[in-house]
Parts: C-alpha cells; structure tokens; sequence
C-alpha cells in the first residue's frame, strides 16, 4: 500500500524572516524568468517552422476571451473536474474511514482499491464510453475514478496512523467508539485527507484533459484537438496555458485551503 | 478500610512467535484511598503495563485488578490518567482540550465553562487558555493534561511517567505543584517513574520498587517524610537515607535476589 507521509511543511520560519523583501524579491526572480522564458519562446517561434510566437498566442487568446470561446470551454472543463472531484471525495473519505476502522472491510475493499490504482482512470475512457454512451457521464466517471483513488488511501491512510495515545486519552475521559471517531479520528486525519484531496485534484485535471481529446463538443482538451484538426497552433497554445494556469489556481486555493484547516499542526 | 486500588496476583504475558513473554508475574499491590503511591524500576519492569490496567486501557491475563471493590472494566472518567506524551488534541486550544472530558459527559456549558476555567487557573495556564498545543512548551503541555484530567474531576490519578520527558528544573516545579494539589484535594494518586528522587519525594508512604524479566514487586519502602516536601525535606539526611535505599533497590535487584 502506498504509504501517504504525514503532511510536513517547511513554513516554520519566523514570520521575520520571510517578510516583505524576501516576498518581493522572489517576485522579481518570477518576473525575469517569465520575461527570460518570453524572449526564449520568440526566438524558438522565428526559427522553429509552424511554431507560433508570445504575440501571436496573446493575438488569439485575445479573440478566444472576447468571443467567449474560452471562457465556454474553461467552464465545461471546470464543471467535468468538479461534478467528477467531488463525487469522489464524498465517496471516498467515508470508504477509506471504513477500511481503516473496521478490519473486515480493509481486507474486502483493500484488494480492489489496490487493483484499480494500478490502472491509469484514463485507460477505463474506452469501456466507459461503450458502457455509457459518448455523453458527460463517462467523461465525468473516470474523473471521479482518479480523485476517489488518491482520496481512499489518504483517508485509510489518515485513519490507520492515528496516534494511539490520543484515543486512549480520549477514552480514559469517557469517550465512546462514536465519540472517539467523531471526535479524534476525523480531525486527526483531515491533514492526510486534504492532501489526498489536492493528490486527486491535480489528477482529476489531467484526466479531464485527456478525456476531452476523446468525443466532447467542447472543453479545453476539445479545443485542442479541434484546433490541431484546423492546423490552429495558436489555439493550441491558448488552450495548453489556460490549462497550466487554471491547474496552477485551483492546487494553490487547495493549498491554502489546507495550511488554514490544518494550521494546529506542529511544523518541524 | 478496602484499598482505592487493589492488584490481586496479576499477571501478563504475551504470546510471541514461538515463546511467551511474561510482562508482569503474580503482581499484588494495594493503593489505600487518598495515598500518593510511587512505583520506580527498571524500565521492562511492568509498571506501565500495571497502571494501563488500572486505567482500562488493558486486561490482565490472570488475576483482578479492582477499583473501589469492582473489576475494572474499561476506562473511565473515576479514573484521569495522565500520559508522558502529553496526549493533547493538537486541533483544539488548551481550553477544549480541558473542556473535551466534560463535553462528553454533557456538562451543561456555563458549568463546564467553569470548571475549565478553575482547572487552567489551577495549572497555571490562564495565560494560555486559547492557545494551540504547539505553541506550549513540553512542561505547559503536560499541565494542560493535568488540567483536562482534573476537570472531570476523578477520584484517582494515574500518572505514567508525566514528567519523564522535562528538563530537571521543569520537572521540580511540577512535583512542587502537583504536591500542592494533591495536598489540598488529596485524590488518590499512582505515579510512574524510573527516578528515584521523584520517586521519593512524592511517595506520601511507600515507594514500591518493582523488578524487571520477569515484572513483579521487589520492594514497598516506607517513607516518613514532613510535608510541605520543602527543599530543605529534599536535602535533608532522612531523605537522603531513603533514596539511598530505594535507589539500591532499583540497581542492585540482583544482588539482593540472590541474597534473598
């Protein structure tokens, strides 16, 4: 089983430390490199044939916003990712609180959980597809496939390293089962969960993609494959950047989600 | 009068692979209500096995262990157990963490509000009562765990090595506090230790020294020392003589068996 680590963050600066010009210094850094990477990608766009350049990228994404074309697809995407995420959350964190209290469910659950992990979600879109049709449900099942995967271990995992003086102290006051598990278990393993969550989430993302490439009418991953059928390489690019840039928002509003729940953790 | 705590001939072992392991062999020991009883030995001497077994938390595997006359069943909130990891919920402030055991026994709030108040103030920790664990230093923490196992208020303390993992200063002012609670209240106490100054000083009349492979009760030390346990009663030569003769009892166990 993959063993998920506690979640361990290295903020443990002094807040002194990591003030104002350390912050605005690495915001110089970010501001090179995007200007360095720029002028790099314009030099590579005269050389490189069909490659299309910063200026022209930014022409079309231009046009993509205005016309709404983008804004469409980052909605139908966003909506695959979200309906399929959280459907997997909810059914895995019950699942995975249920293999690691209760022995007889791990050892019925776990060999399947086991096997299914080792098959990529995006392998299932073919028997999906002829199982339930070319429409959102098979789009929708495999995301839901690859956020409850990550989410089931964190949740078991979470349970299982529970420390075990904490339920006794929990005991030796009185605490039922019920109690125990309400109690201490779930707050105990939220920070495993939450990184299982953003696990599952960075996952969901690339599946929906990819799913997309495969029957959509619209979404990012439709608009590139659209657009390499029409020989649109600047559409391409629009769609790959708005893919990193949406990915790169929702791992960070997870990230900071979690440093805000999980804030009573000692940080070493 | 019946003892508050009472081990009848209480063994345990453990099954290994091919052998069994006997943590504690035949052990007898009585705790009167209202004594502070120290236990010290070597460490694989059982006696945390013991005090988890007054707590509930384990079952002997021959023999009874019974709190005021019953069979301990389980644990319970009659019984505060203080553990040397502290065993505070990281998640909750110094305040819930104390308000946890009368939350599960449904005390009414304004009550419950109180009776956290008066066991933080009792600690020390009014300062802190909204802080994280993480924030407290080892010696705040554990009397965070005093403060939660007081508030519902038990009858017994059992007390696992708390202080083990202090610093000897830390750990000073926590025996002078912990007497001066026990003094007032006089709840009933048993105490684990491997030091033997600890050991001493906090004994109200005996200091049991058990002994290790297997666990059993070496020797019960009476101690008549004058309270307040001043630092004057720590440095003085009837102290001195006792430690001597516990601290020969939990180092020379060999020796005196053979002798025996």
């Amino acid at each position: 089983m993959t063993v998920i680590t506690a979640p361990e963050k290295k903020s443990a600066q002094p807040p002194g430390r990591r003030g104002g010009r350390s912050a605005a210094r690495s915001l110089v850094l970010g501001l090179v490199a995007l200007v360095f990477g720029l002028v790099v990608w314009a030099l590579a766009s005269r050389g490189v044939e069909h490659l299309p350049g910063p200026a022209g990228v930014a022409t079309e994404a231009g046009r993509m916003i205005s016309d709404g074309m983008l804004f469409d697809d980052a909605l139908a995407s966003l909506r695959r990712v979200f309906t399929g995420f959280a459907l997997g959350v909810v059914l895995a964190v019950p699942v995975g609180f249920l293999m690691g209290w209760y022995p007889v469910a791990r050892g019925l659950i776990e060999p399947y959980i086991q096997f299914f992990r080792t098959i990529p979600p995006l392998a299932l879109i073919p028997l999906a597809i002829v199982l339930m049709g070319i429409g959102e449900t098979p789009k929708i099942f495999v995301i839901f496939l690859a956020a409850f995967m990550s989410c089931v271990v964190a949740a078991f995992q979470g349970v299982v390293d529970v420390d075990r003086t904490l339920i006794n102290a929990a005991r030796v006051l009185g605490a039922s089962d019920r109690t125990i598990f309400l109690k201490v278990v779930i707050p105990a393993s939220t920070p495993f969960i939450l990184v299982g969550m953003r696990i599952g989430l960075g996952s969901c993302w690339a599946t929906v993609v990819a799913a997309e490439l495969i029957g959509a009418q619209e979404g990012l991953g439709y608009r590139m494959q659209n657009a390499s059928t029409y020989y649109l390489m600047s559409q391409i690019f629009v769609a790959l950047i708005a893919i990193g840039v949406l990915g790169l928002v929702m791992d960070r509003l997870l990230l900071r989600a979690e440093r805000r729940l999980t804030n009573w953790q000692e940080r070493r | 009068m019946t003892p508050k705590i009472s081990f009848r001939d209480v063994v345990k072992t453990y099954e290994l692979k091919d052998t069994t392991f006997t943590a504690l062999d035949h052990v007898s020991l009585d705790v009167a209500d209202r004594e502070f009883l120290t236990v010290v030995g070597p460490s694989g001497c059982g006696k945390s096995t013991l005090l988890s077994m007054a707590a509930g938390l384990l079952e002997p595997s021959a023999g009874q262990v019974l709190v005021d006359d019953a069979p301990v069943t389980g644990p319970g909130p009659d019984r505060g157990v203080i553990f040397q990891q502290y065993a505070l919920f990281p998640w909750l402030t110094v305040r819930h963490n104390v308000e946890f055991g009368l939350r599960i026994a449904s005390t009414p709030a304004p009550e419950r509000r109180e009776r956290a108040e008066r066991a933080i103030e009792l600690v020390g920790l009014g300062d802190f009562a909204d802080a994280l664990p993480k924030t407290l230093s080892g010696g705040m923490k554990q009397r965070c765990a005093i403060a939660r196992a007081y508030a519902v208020n038990p009858q017994v303390m059992l007390m696992d090595e708390p202080f083990g993992a202090l610093d000897a200063l830390t750990r000073v002012q926590l025996q002078d506090q912990l007497l001066t609670t026990w003094s007032q209240e006089q709840r009933t106490v048993m105490f684990i230790t491997h030091d033997v100054d600890e050991a001493v000083c906090l004994a109200s009349r005996r200091v049991v020294v058990m002994a290790a492979r297997p666990g059993r009760v070496h020797a019960v030390i009476d101690v008549d020392l004058p309270y307040p346990r001043t630092e004057d009663v720590r440095l003085s030569p009837e102290f001195t003589r006792i430690r001597n003769e516990v601290w020969h009892a939990v180092y020379h166990q060999n020796l005196t068996t053979t002798a025996a």
